[in-house]
């Protein structure tokens, strides 16, 4: 066959085609004009986003200037780190080809896993945390989300899948244990296991402050429950294995359900039945989180995600069509004045770091790193194929995060805040929440109280006012932009409730999934311990797995249920955590990324995981630092505690936020355990990173160490690297379907081009 | 064999006209959502039983999906936020 000059063909046996295209051919001068193009357009983008002002910044701009860099950054940057880090080598087999076992071994075709990967990274993380950040304007969100995917998110998750994938398929905890020794990898797994309780506590104070006082919502988020049923007792008994078909049934069911809602929620009963207290809303999801984790996974788990995945792709691709379609004005400044004096009504804290805090999912997140360890590697079918999915994977979550920014900028300021401002700040009536909000100095027109209610009419809700937590925000924009071509305002509501539905829908798939995994981790820990609790090893013993969900769920149930009756509004305290959090969990996977490097020898170019994590080492240490010891009482939580225990000590009953003693106390109690939990997180990463550096130091003086990547096994495969095929890689994979179609029986999954 | 073949071995030419087209493109769509959802699992896992131990038994769609998502209710999957 025809073999340009600078591409190799590896042959591992030679009675087989060959298993890999080493391709080197330098890019075409009509390549390089096309990413020339591709680059300019993009550098035009940024500089309309950067210079013009006011409503002249079109949303089509962010689209543009994201998916340029991301077309350089990929071609580029990527490319870089494939050649001088993960140097893939196809010839070696994967654990999927390695380990097949047709099951959670499986080759898997590079186009379907990374639809795979994409949906199990991607939940409401990149949707909420823009919105909450665009109290700061546009401009800051926007840089972070695109330049901190390029540079940190999607190197961490192409790293981690990479060390991952050579270590077969072994979770985050374990390489953390096996690479840094005991001190690391005990503090990674504690660090794991509070992370992840912290994480699922605040996503589901999003979802409570979305669902209370919202019959409509109430009601169709509730109906999934049965729709999951449902479809679990169909797939069960009925037609077993007809997924997509079940799906599609699904979803149908889920629109019913949105529509009838609405119907419901404007009868007596239905109002008088469905408007729930957070409080109530709260014990419900602590009461379904435990439901999902104790009944078999193919009652509720499976069928619900099912819903999620269809959901969640289907409304990516509507979001971003309705942005291209809508191009809706920008109402936001560039850079608020809260962005410096750190006083916003969303979130406390200033620019740096707590734009990067709030902006976790679709900039870095550590949570990437526990998916990229574990599932993707046992079915990844060529090394090289990771840079599609990981890095790829990663810059469309980051592209999710940008609409999600576009949709909340584009919204009228003073009703962005409106909804934002925590009631302790806007009364909770629409007259005071006009008062407050015109008392901003925003852009725009003053808003009345007429106008509040008006607002909240045309999306079918009671009321707007401090509606906090991101989610009931996201969909008043999008419903405002998929209204505007879609149905008009008669539609308007109807979009609301199907934006908050699939939030819902979302965050519940990640609790009740975080839930069984903690749980899981639970029980192994306390069964690691030995003694009478060794029985906890057994999955199937029910009292240890009712007992670990029960402890897992009031883990979690407790601070959910702090946040819901802070006076402050949780969201405001939790919601930095809950970033601080998850960047620390990026945090100890890119000391791991770095400590593997430099154990390789690979120490010159030690800097590409390392530039992202001593830049989330240096936010998130200065954000746990303010947050422990600033003397501002909004912003450091201690501050705050002490400041509410002088005052019970003084004999005071009602201070700052607090109306009574008892919210005093609540105050006093859900300061010090968020202080301490600060403290906790501070401490564990801290120990993973000084570990980190010694075995960096041990590796350097040594001039490399051994890691613990798998031995080589040679790969009987072929299997393009790309999305789409090059001529070369077309012309090896035409080799193998002449050499299957001779040999019939030598078939194997998802080798074809 | 053929029906994994047709399943599993992507988008494939056949012919030319609106509807190939059309027929084309619904395949290809089928197999991808297939693939994403899992529902194409049961197939690899015949064909890698077929291949790789050729006197195993075959097990039928409703026992692969009780074992499936018995070994799922064992090892959760964690989903990110």
């Amino acid at each position: 066959m025809r073999s340009p000059e600078h591409v190799e063909l590896v042959r591992n046996n030679p009675d087989l085609p060959p298993v890999a295209v080493i391709d080197r051919r330098p890019m075409t001068p009509g390549k390089k004009l096309v990413f020339a193009v591709i680059a300019v357009v993009a550098a035009i983008a940024w500089a309309l986003i950067a210079i013009l002002r006011g409503e002249s910044v079109n949303a089509a701009y962010f689209v543009v200037a994201a998916i340029g860099t991301y077309i350089v950054a990929y071609r580029f940057y990527a490319r870089l780190i494939e050649y001088k880090v993960v140097r893939p080598r196809d010839d070696r087999a994967t654990p999927a080809e390695e380990h097949e076992n047709g099951r959670d071994f499986a080759p898997t075709d590079r186009r379907v896993l990374f639809g795979h990967h994409f949906a199990a990274i991607a939940g409401a993380g990149p949707l909420v945390g823009p919105v909450l950040a665009a109290q700061m304007g546009y401009l800051p969100g926007t840089l972070w989300i695109i330049i901190g995917g390029v540079l940190a998110g999607a190197v961490q998750d192409y790293l981690v899948l990479w060390l991952s994938t050579r270590r077969r398929g072994r979770s985050l905890g374990q390489m953390i244990r096996d690479e840094m020794g005991r001190i690391g990898g005990a503090a990674g797994l504690i660090g794991v296991f509070v992370i992840m309780i912290i994480i699922l506590a605040v996503l589901a104070l999003v979802v409570v402050n979305a669902l209370a006082e919202s019959p409509w919502g109430v009601f169709s988020v509730g109906m999934t429950i049965p729709i999951a049923l449902f479809m679990g007792v169909y797939l069960r008994y009925l037609r077993p294995g007809r997924v997509s078909e079940v799906s599609v049934i699904g979803v149908v069911l889920l629109v019913l359900a949105i529509v009838a809602g609405g119907w419901v929620a404007g009868t007596a009963w239905g109002a008088e039945m469905f408007t729930l207290e957070p409080v109530t809303v709260a014990w419900l999801i602590v009461g379904y989180g435990f439901l999902a984790s104790v009944l078999p996974v193919w009652l509720l788990l499976a069928p619900r995600d099912y819903l999620s995945t269809f959901m969640k792709v289907g409304t990516i691709i509507l979001l971003a069509v309705g942005v291209l379609v809508a191009q809706p004005a920008v109402q936001a400044p560039a850079l608020s004045s809260f962005a410096i004096e750190g006083n916003g009504p969303a979130f406390a804290g200033s620019l740096f770091p707590f734009l990067f805090i709030t902006i976790a999912c679709g900039a870095l997140s550590g949570f990437h790193a526990l998916i990229s360890s574990g599932t993707s590697p046992k079915l990844v079918e060529k090394e090289s194929q990771l840079k599609l999915i990981g890095y790829g994977g990663m810059l469309t979550e980051s592209f999710v995060a940008i609409m999600a920014l576009v949709t909340a900028i584009s919204i009228d300021q003073h009703l962005y805040f409106t909804l934002n401002a925590p009631a302790s700040l806007t009364g909770g009536e629409p007259a005071s929440a006009a008062d407050y909000v015109n008392g901003l100095g925003l852009a725009g027109q003053p808003a009345t109280g007429a106008e509040i209610q008006a607002a909240a009419d045309s999306v079918g809700e009671e009321s707007i006012v401090s509606r906090t937590g991101g989610a009931p925000t996201l969909a008043f924009g999008m419903a405002q932009i998929l209204g505007s071509f879609l149905g008009g305002s008669a539609m308007t509501a109807f979009w609301y409730h199907f934006a908050i539905m699939f939030e819902a829908l979302f965050i519940l798939t990640t609790v009740d999934a975080g839930t069984r995994v903690a749980r899981f981790m639970l029980s192994d820990t306390l069964g690691n311990l030995g003694g009478p609790l060794r029985r906890f090893r057994d999955p199937s013993w029910r009292v240890g797995a009712w007992i670990c969900s029960v402890v897992v769920c009031g883990l979690w149930g407790a601070i959910l249920l702090m946040g819901v009756t802070d006076p402050l509004g949780g969201i405001n305290s939790l919601f930095p955590l809950f970033g601080i959090a998850n960047q620390l969990l990026a945090a100890m996977a890119l000391a791991l990324v770095t400590v593997v490097v430099v154990k390789k020898g690979y120490l010159k170019w030690a800097w590409i995981p390392a530039i992202p994590l001593v830049w989330d080492l240096a936010v998130t240490m200065t954000a746990s630092y303010q947050k422990i010891f600033s003397p501002e009482p909004t912003l450091g939580f201690w501050a705050n505690h002490n400041a509410f225990r002088e005052a019970r000590d003084a004999g005071e009953t009602s201070f700052g936020t607090a109306a009574d003693p008892a919210a005093m106390d609540a105050v006093i109690r859900n300061t010090f355990l968020q202080g301490t939990l600060s403290i906790v997180f501070a401490l564990l990463v801290l120990t993973v990173a000084l570990v980190a550096l010694w075995v960096c130091v041990k590796a350097i003086r040594a001039g490399g160490l051994p890691t613990s990547e798998e031995p080589d096994s040679q790969s009987a495969t072929f299997a393009p690297a790309g999305l789409v095929s090059t001529d070369a890689e077309r012309e090896v994979a035409a080799q193998w379907t002449a050499y299957y179609e001779e040999n019939p029986d030598k078939l194997r999954a998802g080798t074809h081009a | 064999m053929s029906a994994f073949s047709a399943q599993a071995a992507g988008p494939t030419a056949d012919g030319g006209g609106v509807l190939a087209v059309v027929r084309r493109g619904w395949r290809a769509l089928a197999w991808y959502v297939t693939g994403v959802l899992g529902e194409s699992d049961y197939q690899r896992y015949v064909a890698h039983l077929r291949r790789v131990h050729p006197d195993a038994v075959v097990p039928t769609v409703r026992e692969y999906w009780r074992e499936r998502y018995a070994e799922q209710d064992a090892n959760p999957g964690a989903r990110c936020c």
